[in-house]
């Protein structure tokens, strides 16, 4: 069995890593998991990861979790082109230092949108107003830091050239924008910056990996969008209660 | 100028980046840069860093900030034996996964209970309520169940036989709980070995140097009101992810209610 990588395309780290390695031929089985259906909490995932995330990869016996692990082991094992994780000192320095800053700052709080106008309501949650607002101030202040410090007047966040981090990143923003935040209007380096990502990645390639969730308010409006079984529920409801 | 440290050991991060370029034999010149007095947040310092965290690196005109990236950058850099961050490609990833890992788990997990049990009240001044604490303890207790079962296991270290950079991260990360005297080790006996040996390879004297501030911070005088004031904006921004702990302990039951009213009521 070659690689197999466990994967649903509404999770912003699954799409980093789906476009990762589509993009850079690297052949896998994918295997899908449907969180909504909430197959993560499965038995047979379980012995995939106890953790009951995506994405995970399997490579044979060695099975790995966390995106960014994912994405250097990739890198590292396929001898992706330099650009992605560059050898050079500073130049990968600078990557671990986003991915650092995008734990603390992004990762949580660009996922709230989702839940807010699409998953809390596909359990008869609303989440209060005050903390739609919070998260809206949390988003802003994560946008100017990264226009400001990460991207600056660089082409891409951690340098000249698109690496792991700018891939994280566009995942990430792509939440909040499926679910209809304006995040780059007023923003046009921001704006510039994402245009180049995409058109560095291919329009094909990110139409087929963002096209669930550019359809997700269609979806949920319609009620197409699966039924989560009630052995869920308390997950979904622990992540909404954390929700600052 | 050579190497520039700003570092704070009352700070997490900054012991494991402490440790790790003592024990590696890296010079450098410390810079102090200290948080209960505010000194992150002073202009001089936003010259460095200008997100106003600690620990930050200075190598010449080169600024790095984030602990993670510090640390892979001083074991390239300075050419630290394999076994902190392996060559070999798998050994390497279990080192990464740990690192990504940590950081919106046990991270957050032990800064809340050191916070929570003690920077609030004691330091600051401010009540906490049991509910609060509770939750957050009972929160840090998942997670050392989560080290110990999914990455510790049988394993001698974190990632495997020997000691790397995972190991380190950890063990300073759980020292934020201990300071607060939180008894993180009592009844897990694995982990307390798993201490016992890490401290080891460490060497206890480096341990006990990175570790003095951290163990005496229940000593901290308060907060004096000038200092309060000027510290609360920053504590304030890390109360709002705090906060959402007491409302977790909530929702649990709450979870347990709705469960148990779907499967009766369909």
């Amino acid at each position: 069995m070659g690689l197999e990588l466990y994967l649903d395309l509404l999770s912003q780290p699954s799409r980093a890593v789906y476009i990762f390695a589509k993009k850079n031929g690297i052949p896998f089985e994918l295997r899908t998991v449907d969180v909504i259906k909430g197959q993560h909490r499965s038995k047979e995932f379980f012995q995939i990861n106890s953790l009951q995330k995506v994405p995970v990869l399997k490579d044979g016996d060695f099975i790995l979790t966390e995106s960014s692990a994912i994405l250097i082991y990739l890198s590292c094992k396929y001898q992706t082109a330099d650009h992605w994780y560059p050898s050079d000192l500073q130049a990968r320095a600078r990557v671990h230092e986003y991915l650092g800053w995008h734990a603390d700052c992004i990762r949580g709080t660009f996922g709230v949108p989702m839940w807010v106008q699409v998953l809390g309501p596909l359990i008869g949650v609303q989440v209060p107003e005050e903390k739609v607002e919070r998260n809206r101030t949390a988003i802003d202040w994560a946008l100017q830091w990264l226009e400001n410090k990460f991207l600056g007047d660089r082409l891409f966040l951690a340098g000249q050239q698109m690496t792991l981090a700018d891939l994280m990143a566009l995942e990430e923003l792509m939440q909040p924008v499926a679910v209809g935040y304006e995040l780059f209007k007023g923003r046009p380096r921001l704006a510039a910056w994402r245009e180049r990502v995409e058109a560095f990645l291919g329009a094909e390639l990110c139409q087929e990996a963002h096209s669930f969730i550019l359809s997700i308010l269609e979806q949920a409006a319609k009620k197409t969008l699966p039924t989560p079984p009630p052995e869920v529920y308390p997950t979904m409801l622990l992540r909404i209660a954390r929700i600052p | 100028m050579g190497l520039e440290l700003y570092l704070d050991l009352l700070s997490q991060p900054c012991r494991a980046v402490y440790i790790f370029a003592k024990k590696n034999g890296i010079p450098f010149e410390l810079r102090i840069v200290d948080l209960i007095k505010g000194q992150h947040l002073s202009d001089a310092f936003a010259q460095v860093n200008p997100l106003k965290k600690v620990p930050a690196l200075k190598d010449g005109d080169f600024t790095l900030t984030e602990s993670v990236a510090i640390l892979l950058y001083l074991t390239r850099k300075y050419k630290v034996p394999d076994y902190w961050y392996p060559q070999d490609l798998q050994a390497r990833a279990r080192v990464d996964e740990y690192l990504a890992w940590q950081h919106t788990t046990l991270r957050r997990s032990c800064l809340r209970a050191l916070w929570h049990k003690m920077m609030f009240p004691v330091f600051l001044g401010e009540p906490v309520s049991p509910q609060t604490l509770a939750a957050t303890l009972a929160e840090l207790d998942v997670t050392l169940q989560l080290l110990e079962d999914k990455f510790l296991q049988n394993k001698a270290f974190l990632t495997g036989p020997h000691i790397s950079l995972a190991d380190l991260v950890a063990i300073t990360e759980l020292m934020h709980p201990v300071g607060a005297g939180c008894q993180v080790f009592e009844g897990r006996p694995k982990l307390a070995i798993w201490r016992q040996r890490v401290e080891a390879a460490v060497g206890e004297d480096l341990f006990r140097e990175a570790h003095e501030v951290i163990l005496k911070a229940k000593d901290f005088p308060p907060a004096d009101p000038t200092i309060k004031q000027k510290l609360m904006p920053w504590v304030l921004a890390m109360i709002r992810r705090l906060k959402a702990t007491m409302r977790m302990m909530h929702t649990e039951t709450l979870c347990r209610l709705i469960t148990a009213f779907h499967f009766h009521f369909g």
